[in-house]
Parts: C-alpha cells; sequence; structure tokens
C-alpha cells in the first residue's frame, strides 16, 4: 500500500535529497522512514536533505522520524538538514527541542550548499 | 454556538487517525478559529489518538512488517491484530463539545492503560523508543491546548480531556 508520489528520493552526489508531500502522522512517517532508510543504504550518500515544502501537517510522529534520520546520518559521519519548514512545523521544531540539534535552511538550494553539496552532482 | 456534540468512534488501526484531524477541523470551523488554532487543534487530537492506536492497543501498522528485534513477539501479535477485521472491537472514542467558544475533546481507548501518568507527562519520556517515538506527544498537547487532563486505569484504558478556547481572528 505504498503511495511512492507522497515521497520524491534524489541521489545528488553524497546528498540523499527527500520531498514528502502530504500530511506526516505516524502513518505516513513509519512509510517515509522506510523508504528514506532503504535508498540511503543502497546508496553512498553521507547526508540527508529533507524538503519540507510539501508537508502540510506534522505532529511528534515526523519529530521522531527526523530524529531516527538524524542519528543515521551521524552514524555515517554526515549531517540532516531541514529546508522549507512552514511556520506551524517550525513550532513544533521549538517545543521538542528538534531545533537545538537539526540545522535548518530558508530553501533547499541554501541547505544542499550547507551540505557542501550541488544539484548539478 | 452556544453547545454542540459529536461523537466520533474509530477503529484502532492508524491509517484512521487523519480521520480524526479532519472531524476536529470541521468541528470547531463554525468558531470561526484562525488558522493557526485549527493547526494547534488538529495537531493535539492527532497526538491523543496516535496515542490511543500505538500505546493503548499497541498497533504499529507498518512498522511490525519490518521486524523491531526487540518486540518481534509482541509486533507478531499485533500484525495478527491489525490483519484481524472481523471480530475486531478495538475502538477510540473521539468525543468533541464545545460551549461558549471553549471547546473540549476527549480520547479515550479501552486499552493497556498508563500505569504512571506523572511520568508519562514528562517531555522525552516514552515507553515506544524502538518506535522512533520522540515522547513529545503530551508536550505537545500542552503547549498547543490550554488545558491536558490525563486519567486512566492500567488494564481498563486511558481518557485524555483537551481544552481550547477559541479567540478566532476578530479578538
Ligand atoms: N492512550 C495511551 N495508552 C497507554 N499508554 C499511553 C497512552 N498515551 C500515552 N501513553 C504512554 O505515555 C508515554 C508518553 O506519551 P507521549 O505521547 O508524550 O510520547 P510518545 O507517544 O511515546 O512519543 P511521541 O508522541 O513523541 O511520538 C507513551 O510512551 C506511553 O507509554
Ligand atoms: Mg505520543
Amino acid at each position: 500500500m505504498t503511495k511512492q508520489a507522497d515521497l520524491k528520493l534524489n541521489v545528488h552526489g553524497r546528498v540523499l535529497v527527500a520531498a514528502p508531500s502530504g500530511e506526516l502522522d505516524h502513518y505516513k512517517a513509519e512509510r517515509l522512514r522506510a523508504q528514506i532508510d532503504s535508498t540511503f543504504e543502497k546508496s553512498s550518500c553521507r547526508h540527508i536533505l529533507l524538503d519540507m515544502g510539501g508537508v502540510s501537517f506534522m505532529d511528534s510522529s515526523g519529530i521522531g522520524m527526523i530524529i531516527g534520520r538524524y542519528k543515521k546520518t551521524e552514524l555515517s559521519g554526515g549531517r540532516i538538514v531541514i529546508a522549507n519548514m512552514s511556520e506551524p512545523i517550525s513550532r513544533l521544531f521549538d517545543v521538542s527541542g528538534l531545533s537545538k540539534i537539526v540545522s535548518r535552511a530558508e530553501s533547499a538550494g541554501m541547505a544542499m550548499h550547507m551540505l557542501g553539496g550541488s544539484f548539478d552532482e | 454556538m452556544n453547545k454542540s456534540l459529536i461523537k466520533l468512534e474509530i477503529s484502532a488501526f492508524t491509517e484512521n487517525i487523519s480521520i480524526s484531524r479532519v472531524v476536529a477541523a470541521a468541528f470547531v470551523a463554525p468558531l470561526d478559529p484562525t488558522v493557526e488554532e485549527v493547526t494547534e487543534i488538529k495537531t493535539a487530537v492527532s497526538e491523543a489518538v496516535t496515542n490511543a492506536i500505538i500505546h493503548g492497543y499497541a498497533r504499529q501498522g507498518y512498522a511490525e512488517h519490518r521486524g523491531h528485534a526487540s518486540e518481534a513477539t509482541h509486533a507478531l501479535e499485533s500484525e495478527n491484530s491489525e490483519n484481524n477485521e472481523a471480530g475486531d472491537n478495538d475502538f477510540v472514542q473521539i468525543i468533541f463539545s464545545a460551549e461558549n467558544r471553549v471547546v473540549t475533546i476527549e480520547v479515550r481507548d479501552s486499552g493497556v492503560g498508563i500505569e504512571n501518568i506523572e511520568s508519562a507527562r514528562e517531555p522525552l519520556f516514552t515507553t515506544k523508543p524502538e518506535l522512533e517515538r520522540s515522547g513529545m506527544g503530551f508536550s505537545v498537547m500542552e503547549s498547543f491546548m490550554d488545558s491536558v487532563e490525563i486519567s486512566s486505569l492500567p488494564g481498563e484504558g486511558t481518557s485524555v480531556v483537551l481544552t481550547k478556547k477559541i479567540n478566532g481572528a476578530q479578538q
């Protein structure tokens, strides 16, 4: 029952770009992490760029999913950067303390720059 | 709107969580809430309903198919019950009421219950770290709503009562 259309995954060099869309609740988070992890493990990626521009809703399930991916990139000596966060999702980041450990960027381009990668790769 | 009431009952499957958010948004709509208030209410309801399903009834759905070692036996049980559609008696009840712009939403389950409510409320406290839960659900509910009351009896179930005054755009 995986809805692939709900998640775009692209590899640019060392950076896995993941762009989910729709409502990121427990049901969705479980599917996202499975898809992100399997692509991450199969590729030679070290970093994850999570583009939240298409996410219309998120609860603490999304927080847990992001912390999990943060740990995963740390293990491979990489980082995770979150781009295009909406105002409500930003608030959830602040409430949960996630803003203290995960970097964010205004745009996917800036996030890519922070990760030292390029969309041309 | 002076007094209104909606009772919603959903079977304990993780794919039903989104329905509770849709009904929450529709229920508060006549009060002319701000976009922010709607998001806060939807988020708090989503937290409480998710807790009822994944903790109360121990239904994790998809994660179980990936086999979490620490929960292998448990997962198998839940997977069976998740597939067992006929004779399925696990429901989450969501009762929406409003009086004079104060919205009250009660989320009830007849699941395992909470042994220690004090510690459950603590930020970062979770009994399901292997499911990548962050232990922030109650903290999110508390910061988005005016009050969060929890009552629970181990073996009987849990009730979470969320209240919030809707100020709306006009203030
Ligand atoms: N309806 C419930 N039935 C049984 N236990 C519950 C219920 N709701 C919460 N709990 C218990 O309270 C703990 C804390 O809940 P909380 O929502 O704050 O965190 P979480 O669900 O573990 O993680 P998160 O919500 O951040 O994903 C849970 O780990 C669980 O042990
Ligand atoms: Mg929770």
